[in-house]
């Protein structure tokens, strides 16, 4: 909207988004918004997880920040940089398996050295330092057919580690793993977070996960994707999910949601009558 | 074999922990499964044979038009000599002076043979390089496309008298004649193989910093690999029927030759004698073809062990 807005962030800030739309198949009959007017300041090494209503935009910011798509609207800075193209400072994991099957566990976590021609010494002594820190030494010479889910996903942790990346994107990455496995996994996130020191954007439709996880959450609308509160979580770590603070704060998330998922219900319905 | 491998794999694997007559009981059922494949296809086929036997011993079948198994496999010699196609049309050469049965059977197959691999190879280089470059480059995509969609859907009967003018008579117009059935096609899989693959990956590699030609040289290229493999195996029949048509009329010899030959003598014995060593060579392609499948493309899924459970 108003790209003429004065971007007025520190050059310290990890992700700056400033009125940040996107119009998908802009110009097109297909055209439609995913969002709207964006402001968003993220702080170094800062946890904050997106929640919102299916199809609210919430993956959309998460592609705009990484690169791999531009925005429509607005501008996008990251320590300083103009977003424009990915960068490896800011590695991206996707909710689905995006391990290359071709490429054993190293092979895997180390292509973007071996994009950078590094010898296959240095690849395979940075491969087995980041599966290290991700409890998978033992799989270093398997092949992703062979792990089970969550370990093909701490394999992909692994692999955006290996780039050292300032801000770590994650889109829904345990949506596809059961309920425990789920929570073994969010905590190894939290500890590779403290460890690594970096920024994570993460984003969920759990409610749970972003309680368990959260220093900030962002609370979308429904489409056009807008931000409708950002709410700190101020409970200390490790966080005691059973606690009654815990519960206050999932029972003020879901209020905020309810509305957002009642609109967006009505707004499919409504589309689903006019097609 | 995947599965046989597999079988081997985990009895290796569990041979720390399992005793090691369960690691031997994995591997025996391993060599089990082979045989029990082998088994099967010979009952297919005796399943085939034995009905086209019955159809003949009831009178059926009339053994000069459609001779069952017995009668045309029982004279091989006496056919035999009818390969002998190489220098049958060389002025001054007898059918006598020709080489043996044996060797004139295997010179046609040779021939054959080395005509379908040429074509496939050729065809499948030149098409999976057009096909990334046409994805590769937009411009080569709007000026070759077009071009190429417009000409799969030629028979390649069509291409025959093209193949003479360009190639005259000899191995050349043949091995055209393959390329020339599969090359449209498999540009064409090779584009839509491009275009299924995963976006994770690709946008994986430029999250990483990877530049055009290294996504498509370290992601795409492997990722179509498998369908790929898929496609050459559809298409290596195609090559074997697209070979006889050539040989029978461009070529002076080879299997498509003794088809002819077969045909203008009225000699039925032959037709289905040769029917029978183009399936057993088309046979032998294929399991090749699916046995560097599984060498390569090891990340592959199994989907019919999970089919056949169903």
């Amino acid at each position: 909207m108003s790209s003429d807005r004065a971007p007025t962030f520190s050059s310290k800030d990890a992700v700056v988004c400033r009125g940040v739309g996107k119009i998908w198949a802009a110009g097109t009959k297909r055209a439609h918004e995913a969002l709207r007017d964006i402001d968003l300041d993220i702080q170094p090494g800062e946890f904050v997880v997106f929640i919102g209503p299916s199809g609210c935009g919430k993956s959309t910011l998460l592609y705009l920040i990484s690169g791999l798509e531009d925005a429509t609207e607005g501008q996008i800075w990251s320590f300083s940089d103009k977003v424009e193209t990915p960068s490896p400072d800011r590695s991206l994991i996707f909710q689905e398996t995006s391990l290359f099957p071709w490429l054993t566990v190293w092979q895997n976590v180390s292509f973007g050295l071996a994009i950078r021609g590094a010898s296959q010494a240095e690849r395979r002594a940075v491969a087995a330092e980041a599966l290290q820190r991700v409890g998978l030494s033992a799989a270093i010479d398997k092949r992703p057919d062979e792990l089970s889910g969550g370990m093909r996903q701490r394999v992909a942790v692994a692999r955006a580690l290996a780039m050292r990346p300032k801000v770590l994107l994650m889109d829904e990455p345990f949506a596809a793993l059961d309920v425990q496995t789920r929570a073994r996994m969010q905590d190894f996130l939290l500890d590779v977070w403290r460890d690594s020191g970096a920024s994570v954007l993460f984003v969920t439709h759990h409610i749970d996960e972003a309680v368990a996880l959260a220093d900030r959450v962002v609370v979308f609308t429904a489409r056009p994707g807008r931000i409708k509160t950002v709410f700190p979580i101020v409970l200390p770590r490790p966080r005691n999910l059973f606690s009654r603070e815990a519960e206050a704060i999932r029972i003020q998330l879901t209020e905020l949601l309810r509305d957002e998922v009642d609109r967006a219900f009505a707004e499919q319905e409504a589309l689903a009558a006019t097609a | 074999m995947t599965v046989v491998a597999r079988d081997g794999d985990a009895g290796a694997a569990a041979g720390a922990s399992r005793p090691a007559a369960v690691t031997r009981l994995f591997a025996s059922m391993a060599g089990l499964d082979t045989l029990s494949k082998i088994w099967w296809t010979c009952l297919s086929i005796g399943l085939f044979a034995g009905i086209w036997e019955l159809c003949w011993a009831f009178g059926w079948a009339d053994p000069k038009l459609l001779p069952p198994p017995h009668i045309f496999l029982g004279n091989i010699a006496e056919q035999g000599k009818f390969f002998n196609t190489a220098t049958r049309w060389q002025v001054g050469q007898s059918m006598n002076a020709a080489p043996s049965a044996f060797e004139s059977v295997m010179i046609t197959v040779g021939a054959t043979t080395m005509r379908v691999f040429a074509g496939l190879v050729i065809a499948s280089v030149l098409a999976i390089s057009i096909g990334v470059m046409v994805r590769y480059w937009h411009v080569f995509d709007r000026l070759v496309l077009p071009t190429i969609t417009l000409l799969s859907p030629v028979s390649p009967i069509a291409w025959l008298p093209v193949a003479i003018f360009m190639f005259g008579i000899g191995n050349a117009p043949a091995i055209f004649m393959v390329v020339v059935a599969l090359f449209f096609h498999m540009v064409l899989a090779t584009i839509s193989q491009i275009d299924n693959v995963s976006p994770n990956l690709i946008n994986v590699a430029r999250t990483m910093g990877a530049t055009k030609r290294q996504i498509y040289a370290r992601v795409i290229v492997p990722a179509i690999l498998p369908g790929m493999l898929a496609v050459l195996r559809l298409n290596l029949f195609g090559a074997w029927m697209v070979v006889l048509i050539a040989e029978s009329t461009g070529v002076g010899y080879g299997m498509g030759q003794v088809i002819m030959l077969a045909r203008n003598t009225f000699n039925p014995s032959l037709v289905f004698f040769t029917i029978a060593v183009i399936g057993v060579l088309g046979f032998t392609f294929d399991w090749l073809l699916r046995l560097a499948q599984r060498r390569i493309l090891y990340w592959l899924p199994d989907t019919k062990e999970k089919l056949r459970v169903l």
